[in-house]
């Protein structure tokens, strides 16, 4: 297992490799200099004064290689439109985005985990369709169509919640549920099936034969084993958070990194947009790592090969 | 999901004692059969073909062109939602469902919008499924070299969410000579296709690493059949169910990344119509009148759903024992 995991972690360094050379050859194909936005206005030697102190001036390799060394240590340079260090652009909105993913997160869990217990407890019913349905609608409508509808139903027709902003109680209230939906559709869905899955068992039968109250066969054994492949939903669920985030916060006005993300990308703000991508593509790495390695833990069944 | 068990009347009786002498039926037209009992699947299919003919007659059910400015003093609400929400002030008989923030025709918008979303449904999709069988049968039946990069590819792009890779082909490729072509259809294409071939050839190589040890592909081995003969007329055909399940959950997917990216202002580039363009403009105006985004925002819902409901089905249909 130590084998396993060490192997597994060093397996990151190749993969982040990989999305950092995506990253910055697609930057740098993109055409044009950030500087060249005001056509005209700035003079020709003003941009190779900005090129070389942004150090655009180099060979793309030796770019790369400062890029990457930089990275490292956490430094992805400077925001071209901001005149402020990526890393405290990113900094600041972090704490905001990962308070919003928490909550929806919770939120997921609240809605889907009964749902979906309860859905496979009785299956074929209209409770288990209802729920089938409302986990396809959640899966299958992108959340900025379901947070246009919310909006326009709570804050524009009924007035009861403000429509953009950040900051108190109310303002949370849709963008955490509109972020959540997807993450709380596909979390029922796969609670329902290994619930189904788990209720089948042989022990469960066992169970049941020798007496136990049927509360405890659902808690105790059904319940507890079906769990087990929920935990996998940690990759998929924090992908569906971060690409989430910045259609939520750019649809909300929420002071987040997934907005800076949106806004350097229409500004063309290149160290921000690589360093964006950068921290999600680390993110769901290492999300991808854990789901490995608590499955490993968790359901001894499964050999881990090393 | 259920097989269904009914009482036997004397008719199945006489039907279950003439089964040897009943036509054989194909496992097609038995997949066919069970799709057409499931009514979701039906309706999303329904929904399909008329929005397909939609798209493709546009020029002829389109009232105006989609890129004409009509009403030059401001937006019209929809004719057609009048009595319930209508300020009649701004009602114009002409526009069934209004104009939008800057004059144009809402309805003959979204009738074009149909057509771009239907290209761009299905053109990645079928690159995507040409590249993905070949190179996962390769990877599969042969082996070596193609499947050990397509494993990396793999490891690599699963790291990447598509939503990501593509917005960032999008932001920095769009202003290029590549990026306009088409009005930054293209592009597109190429991004849905680079981020999603990568599953469908994973999806092949499975298929083929279980099929190719089968008894009737070793028969077929010992009579003497090319390598050849053996990937396309005996594996192949045997492949095709989650194939098809596959590709009827890719074509939702490139049209809601359409949306997204058109949402987040860096798709297919104004004026052409497209859903994502449309929503984009909408937002724009939202304060003043939402019908301008509303509208296309209803069109993605029903659409997605569609193909979700046909999907749904499809996989039921075509493999009994897949659940969720």
């Amino acid at each position: 297992m130590g084998k396993y995991v060490i192997r597994r972690v060093l397996l990151l360094i190749p993969t982040m490799l990989v999305v950092a050379l995506i990253t910055f050859t697609l930057a740098h194909l993109a055409p044009g200099s950030p500087f060249d936005r005001t056509e005209g206005k700035t003079s020709t030697a003003t941009i190779e004064r900005l090129e070389r102190l942004y150090g655009f001036d180099k060979p793309l390799p030796e770019q790369f290689a400062i890029f990457l060394g930089n990275a490292v240590r956490l430094d992805f340079g400077d925001s071209v439109t901001r005149q402020r260090p990526v890393a405290e652009i990113l900094g600041q909105g972090l704490g905001t985005t990962a308070q919003l993913g928490v909550q929806a997160v919770i939120l997921a869990l609240i809605i889907a985990l009964p749902l979906g217990v309860i859905s496979a407890l009785r299956q074929n019913t209209w409770v288990d369709y209802g729920s089938l349905f409302l986990a396809t609608i959640g899966t299958t409508i992108p959340n900025f169509v379901i947070g246009i509808f919310l909006i326009y139903f709570f804050a524009v027709t009924l007035k009861v919640l403000p429509i953009v902003g950040w900051g108190d109680l109310k303002h949370m209230i849709l963008p955490t549920i509109v972020l959540s939906l997807g993450s709380a559709a596909f979390l029922t869905r796969i609670t329902r099936s290994s619930m189904l899955e788990a209720i089948r068992q042989d022990y469960v039968r066992t169970a049941r034969s020798k007496g136990l109250r049927e509360r405890s066969v659902v808690v105790g054994h059904v319940m507890k084993n079906a769990m087990i492949p929920v935990a996998t939903i940690i990759g998929p669920v924090t992908a569906a958070l971060i690409t989430g985030s910045f259609i939520v916060e750019n649809l909300f006005s929420i002071p987040g990194i997934g907005r800076e993300f949106v806004r350097s990308i229409n500004q063309r703000d290149y160290p921000v947009i690589m360093g964006t991508t950068l921290l999600y593509a680390f993110a769901i790495a290492v999300a991808n790592l854990v789901v490995d390695l608590v499955y490993g833990l968790v359901d001894p069944r499964i050999k881990v090969a090393t | 999901m259920a097989t269904a068990t009914r009482p036997m009347s004397s008719a199945d009786t006489v039907l279950q004692l003439n089964v040897l002498s009943r036509k054989q039926r194909s496992l097609w037209r038995d997949a066919w059969h069970r799709l057409s009992r499931n009514k979701m699947a039906m309706l999303g299919l329904g929904i399909i073909v008329t929005m397909s003919l939609i798209a493709v007659f546009a020029d002829r059910i389109a009232p105006y062109d989609p890129t004409s400015y009509f009403t030059d003093n401001g937006k019209r609400a929809p004719t057609l939602f009048e009595p319930v929400w209508g300020n009649p002030q701004y009602v114009d008989p002409r526009y069934l469902l209004g104009t939008d923030g800057i004059g144009r025709d809402i309805l003959s918008r979204l009738v074009y919008s149909l057509r771009i979303s239907m290209i761009v449904g299905f053109v990645p999709v079928s690159i995507i499924f040409v590249l993905g069988v070949t190179v996962g049968m390769l990877a599969g039946y042969i082996g070596g070299w193609v499947d050990d990069l397509l494993m990396r590819l793999t490891d690599v792009i699963y790291a990447f969410p598509d939503l990501l890779f593509l917005i960032l082909l999008m932001a920095t490729l769009r202003g290029t000579g590549v990026g306009d072509l088409l009005g930054g259809l293209l592009l597109l294409f190429v991004g849905i296709a680079v981020v999603n071939w990568v599953g469908m050839a994973r999806l092949m190589r499975g298929q083929v690493l279980s099929l190719k040890e089968k008894e009737f592909v070793e028969a077929a081995r010992s009579i003497g059949a090319k390598p050849g003969r053996i990937m396309f007329r005996h594996i192949f055909p045997n492949a095709l169910a989650p194939l098809i399940v596959a590709v009827a959950f890719g074509v939702p997917g490139a049209i809601l990344a359409e949306a997204t990216l058109g949402y987040l202002g860096i798709g297919i580039k104004p004026p052409t119509a497209t859903l994502g363009v449309m929503i984009n403009d909408g937002f724009a105006v939202f304060s003043a009148t939402p019908w301008p985004l509303l509208l296309p925002s209803f069109m993605v819902a029903i659409v997605l759903l569609s193909f979700t409901f046909l999907g749904d089905g499809l996989r039921d249909a075509l493999d009994p024992r897949m659940k969720i």
